[in-house]
C-alpha cells in the first residue's frame, strides 16, 4: 500500500480508559459479575437478581448515564435468553460498557430499568414483543411494533413466517434445478383477494385498542367558573400528512391543549432483523438501505463497520475518505429535507421544501453517477467500497462538480436558509419554546443526534467515539442550551455547515488518493466470519446514533443476530414528554423536529 | 419588525419566479428552455436558476452509465436473420445465491448424458420482487448480466408480464456498449487482459 497521507498524530492516551476502569470497580463491587467467556464476545455478564444493581451503580457512581441499545437475544442453543446493554459515558466518551444478562428460556423474566432509565421503554417493549421477553417492572409492557393480538414472537429462532422457506439463504430451490413461482401462490390464500369458507384470522377478536386507551382518560373538571373544555381522546393518523408516514398518535386534549400522548407505531413493519438473520452478511447492504431511507450511506457505513470489525479488514485510505464525503452529503440532504418537512408541518406547505429539495436533488445526482442509485445507493461493501467516484456527474468532471457543489452552490443555499427562514417570525414564534426537553430528560430517554445537542449535551460519536477518519478532521459539534424546536432547527443548520467545513476538507485527499484501491482485497460474494463472536458498529447518523449488533457462529455466512439501534425509533421515546402542557398543532411540529423516517421507526 | 421575515421569505419566491422566466429570456432563439436537450442539460446541472422540473415524457433525463434497474442477460449480437446469439451465462449459480430477495431462478442446461452443461435452460427474474441491488452484475465473473437502463414498465397486469424469462432477459452485447459505453469498453479490456495472462501461464507451462 502507498504510504499514508495524513500524518497521524499519537493520540493522547488518557491514563485510564474509562471503560476499563469503570468494568474493574464493577467487579470489584460485585465478585458475581464475570467477563463474557465466549470467544470474541465482549462484555460483563451479570446475573439477572443483580442487574438493577449494577445498573444503578453504574448510572449513579460511575457516570455511565447514558442507556443506548436494548437488544434481546435469542440463544436456543443454550436454552437462554440474552439482554445486552450498551451504556455510555457522556462526558468522558469513549466506547461502551455492555451489561448482558441471562436468563432461562422458558421463564425469560429481566427486571425492567424503565423506572432508572425511561429510555429503555420502547427497546424493552420490543424485546417483549418480537423476543417473548418478560420486563417485570416494566410500566406499560405491551407490544410495540406487531398488533395485539399477533400470535408468537418472530425473532425467536424456532419461529417461522408464512413463506417460510429455509433457514438461511441461498434458497436451494433457485438453482441449479430452478423453477420459478411467486410466493403467494404457496399460501392458503392465493392472491388473497377471497378467503376460504370459515377462514378468520386467529386473535382477531381481541384485536382492540383498549389497552392502548387505557390510562389516557382524565375526568373532566367540575368546578362551575371554569370555562367548560371537553376532555377527548384523539387519534391523529396513521393516515395523516404530518405524520411523515404511517404513524398515530393516541392524544388525550383537555380543549386544544395536549394532556397525554401515546405513539402508536409498527405500520411499516417488515421484521427486518428476521430478514437479516436469513441474509447471508452481503445481502443485508442494501437491506439497511431501506431503514432510513433518506440517508442510506449513512446506514450502510454503520452497517459495515460492525462486519469489518468481525471479519478483521480495514478499509483502504481512499475508501475512507469517499466514505466520509457521501456521509457528510448525506447529511446535508437529510437536513434539508427535515427542515423543509418542520417548514412544511408549520404551515408554509410545500414552497420553502421545495426549494430545499433543488440542492438535495443535485447531491442525489452524485450518488445516482457512483452508485447507480439515488436513495438506495447499496455502496460501501466490507472492507471498502463498490464503485471509486465516477468520471463525470450530470456531464461535468467530478471533482470539479463536487468543488463547485461544496464551494458554490450549497453555502449560498445554507446562506439563503439563513436569511429567509431563521430570521422569519413566524418560524420563531411558532418554535421558541416549544417541545422542550430539559438536559436530564434528553439523556434519561436515550435521545439522540440533534435532539441531544439541542438539550445542551455536547455528544456526537464522531467527535466522542471517533470512526472512520474523523479524529483528523477539523469540525465542530453546534450544541445549543434551549431543548425546545428552534434549537433542533438550529442545529441542524449549523451541523450542514460544519458538513460543508469537513467535505472542504476531504476534497484535497481524494485529489491525492485518485486512482488508490478503494476496496480491500477482490471483491467476495460468499463472505464467512473466520471466527464469529460478536460486533457492535455504531455511526452518527443526521437522525442520531445508529448502531448495528451483529452476533455470528465461527465460519458463519449469515447473522445469528442482527439488531439496529435506530434512532428515529428511540428518539419517539421522549415524545410525550416534549408535547405535554403544548398545543394540538404544536404537536405536529414537535414530531416534525425529532426528524422520524417510518422505515427506521418500524424496521 | 414584524412582518418583514415574511415579505422576505417571499422575496426568495419571486426570486425563482423571475428566475425561471428570465432563463426562459436566454434560450429563446436558441430552441427554447424546454423540449431541448442543451437548455435541459444546463437546467439539470448545478448552474440551474429557477424551476429545474423535467418535462417528463417529453423531456427524460440521461442516465448515468452505472444507473441500475431491472437485470438482463447479455447475449452475442445475433447474426443475420437469426433472433437471438450466444448466452454469455454459462449458468453458475453466483446471482442467484447473492441475490439478497432470492428472485432469480436458473435451471442449469444437461447434457445428453445427464452432465451439467454451461448453459442456461431457463432463467427467471421476478421484477416484482428485484429491488435492484445490482448485486447480481456486480459477482457474476462473466458479465453475462447487466443492469438495465430502460425504467418504463409499468403495465397492467402484474401477474402475466413480471416475470421475465429468458427470452424476454436476453439483450445482445451492443445494447449494454450503447448504454454503458464506458463500463462495456472497461470490461472489454479486463477480458482481454485475463485471456493473455491465461494463455501466457499456458505457453509457460507448455514449454
Ligand atoms: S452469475 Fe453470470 S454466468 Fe453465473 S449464472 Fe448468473 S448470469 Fe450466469
Ligand atoms: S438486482 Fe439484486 S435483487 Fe435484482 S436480481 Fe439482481 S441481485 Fe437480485
Amino acid at each position: 500500500m502507498a504510504d499514508p497521507i495524513i500524518e497521524i498524530d499519537e493520540p493522547e492516551v488518557p491514563s485510564v480508559d474509562p471503560v476499563e476502569q469503570a468494568t474493574a470497580t464493577l467487579k470489584e463491587k460485585f465478585p458475581e459479575l464475570s467477563d463474557d467467556s465466549r470467544p470474541n464476545y465482549t462484555g460483563i455478564m451479570v446475573p439477572p437478581e443483580k442487574l438493577l444493581e449494577v445498573a444503578k451503580t453504574l448510572k449513579d457512581e460511575l457516570g455511565f448515564e447514558y442507556l443506548s441499545s436494548v437488544t434481546g437475544v435469542d440463544l436456543i442453543d443454550d436454552g437462554k435468553m440474552e439482554v445486552v446493554y450498551h451504556t455510555y459515558n457522556l462526558d468522558a466518551g469513549g466506547g461502551a460498557v455492555v451489561l448482558k444478562t441471562q436468563v432461562d428460556r422458558d421463564q425469560p423474566d429481566v427486571p425492567s430499568l424503565t423506572p432508572m432509565w425511561p429510555g429503555a421503554d420502547f427497546q424493552e417493549r420490543e424485546a417483549f414483543d418480537l423476543l417473548g421477553i418478560n420486563f417485570p417492572g416494566h410500566p406499560d409492557l405491551r407490544r410495540i411494533l406487531m398488533w395485539d393480538g399477533f400470535e408468537g414472537h418472530p425473532l425467536r429462532k424456532d419461529w417461522r413466517e408464512a413463506f417460510y422457506e429455509q433457514d438461511n439463504k441461498p434458497f436451494k430451490s433457485r438453482w441449479p434445478e430452478g423453477h420459478v413461482f411467486r410466493a403467494e401462490e404457496r399460501t392458503a390464500f392465493g392472491k388473497n383477494v377471497k378467503y376460504p369458507a370459515g377462514w378468520l384470522p386467529e386473535g382477531l377478536d381481541n384485536d382492540t385498542d383498549e389497552e392502548i386507551y387505557s390510562g389516557m382518560t382524565v375526568s373532566r373538571p367540575k368546578s362551575k367558573t371554569d370555562i367548560r373544555t371537553d376532555i377527548v381522546t384523539v387519534n391523529i393518523g396513521p393516515q395523516h400528512p404530518s405524520t411523515h408516514g404511517v404513524f398515530r398518535m393516541v392524544v388525550t386534549l383537555d380543549g386544544e391543549t395536549v394532556i397525554d400522548l401515546k405513539p402508536v407505531m409498527g405500520y411499516l413493519h417488515r421484521n427486518h432483523e428476521k430478514i437479516g438473520e436469513r441474509n447471508t452478511f452481503l445481502q443485508n447492504i442494501p437491506y439497511t438501505d431501506r431503514l432510513d431511507y433518506i440517508s442510506s450511506m449513512g446506514n450502510n457505513q454503520g452497517y459495515v463497520m460492525a462486519i469489518e470489525k468481525l471479519l478483521g479488514v480495514t478499509p483502504p485510505e481512499r475508501a475512507e475518505w469517499i466514505r466520509i464525503l457521501m456521509v457528510e452529503l448525506t447529511r446535508i440532504c437529510n437536513h434539508l429535507w427535515s427542515i423543509g418537512f418542520l417548514i412544511n408541518d408549520l404551515g408554509a406547505f410545500q414552497t420553502p421544501m421545495l426549494y430545499l429539495t433543488i440542492e438535495r436533488e443535485l447531491i442525489l445526482d452524485l450518488f445516482e453517477a457512483t452508485a447507480g442509485s439515488r436513495m438506495m445507493c447499496n455502496y460501501m461493501r466490507f472492507g471498502g467500497l463498490a464503485y471509486d467516484l465516477p468520471p463525470a456527474v450530470r456531464g461535468q468532471e467530478t471533482m470539479a462538480f463536487l468543488t463547485e457543489l461544496v464551494y458554490e452552490r450549497l453555502p449560498k443555499i445554507l446562506d439563503e436558509l439563513d436569511i429567509y427562514l431563521t430570521g422569519n417570525e413566524i418560524i420563531r414564534e411558532r418554535c421558541v419554546g416549544i417541545g422542550i426537553m430539559t438536559r436530564e430528560e434528553a439523556i434519561a430517554y436515550s435521545a439522540c443526534g440533534p435532539m441531544l445537542r439541542g438539550s445542551g449535551v455536547n455528544y456526537d460519536v464522531r467527535k466522542q467515539d471517533p470512526y472512520s477518519y474523523y479524529e483528523h478532521l477539523d469540525f465542530d459539534i453546534p450544541v445549543r442550551q434551549g431543548g425546545d424546536v428552534f434549537d433542533r432547527y438550529m442545529i441542524r443548520v449549523e451541523e450542514m455547515h460544519q458538513s460543508l467545513k469537513i467535505c472542504r476538507q476531504v476534497l484535497p485527499y481524494l485529489k491525492q488518493t485518485a486512482g488508490a484501491p478503494i476496496l480491500e482485497g477482490d471483491p467476495q460474494y460468499n463472505i464467512r466470519v473466520p471466527q464469529g463472536g460478536d460486533a457492535y458498529g455504531r455511526v452518527e447518523n443526521p437522525k442520531g446514533e445508529l448502531g448495528y449488533y451483529v452476533t455470528a457462529k465461527p465460519k458463519g455466512t449469515n447473522p445469528e443476530r442482527y439488531h439496529i439501534r435506530a434512532p428515529s425509533f428511540i428518539n419517539l421515546t421522549p415524545l410525550g414528554l416534549m408535547s405535554k402542557t403544548d398545543k394540538v398543532a404544536d404537536l405536529v411540529v414537535i414530531l416534525g423536529s425529532i426528524d422520524i423516517v417510518l422505515g427506521e421507526t418500524d424496521r | 419588525m414584524y412582518g418583514f421575515g415574511f415579505v422576505k421569505g417571499l422575496t426568495t419566491t419571486i426570486k425563482h419566479f423571475i428566475g425561471t422566466y428570465t432563463d426562459e429570456f436566454n434560450w429563446a432563439g436558441k430552441g427554447g428552455r424546454y423540449y431541448n436537450d442543451e437548455a435541459l442539460k444546463v437546467r439539470q446541472s448545478l448552474k440551474t436558476e429557477g424551476a429545474i422540473t423535467v418535462m417528463y415524457p417529453e423531456e427524460k433525463l440521461e442516465m448515468p452509465e452505472r444507473f441500475r434497474f431491472v437485470p438482463f442477460l447479455i447475449m452475442d449480437d445475433p447474426a443475420p436473420g437469426q433472433k437471438a446469439g450466444k448466452d454469455w451465462c454459462t449458468s453458475c449459480g453466483i446471482c442467484a445465491k447473492v441475490c439478497p430477495p432470492q428472485c432469480i431462478w436458473i435451471e442449469r442446461g444437461k447434457k445428453p448424458n445427464g452432465r451439467p452443461k454451461p448453459e442456461p435452460e431457463g432463467f427467471y427474474i421476478d421484477i416484482d420482487i428485484c429491488m435492484n441491488c445490482g448485486y447480481c452484475s456486480e459477482y457474476c465473473p462473466f458479465d453475462a448480466i447487466k443492469m438495465d437502463h430502460d425504467y418504463e414498465m409499468a403495465s397492467y397486469d402484474r401477474s402475466a408480464s413480471h416475470i421475465h424469462d429468458k427470452e424476454r432477459l436476453s439483450k445482445p452485447i451492443s445494447y449494454w456498449r450503447a448504454i454503458a459505453p464506458g463500463r462495456a469498453a472497461d470490461e472489454e479490456r479486463r477480458r482481454v487482459e485475463a485471456a493473455e495472462a491465461k494463455n501466457k501461464k499456458k505457453a509457460a507451462r507448455g514449454r
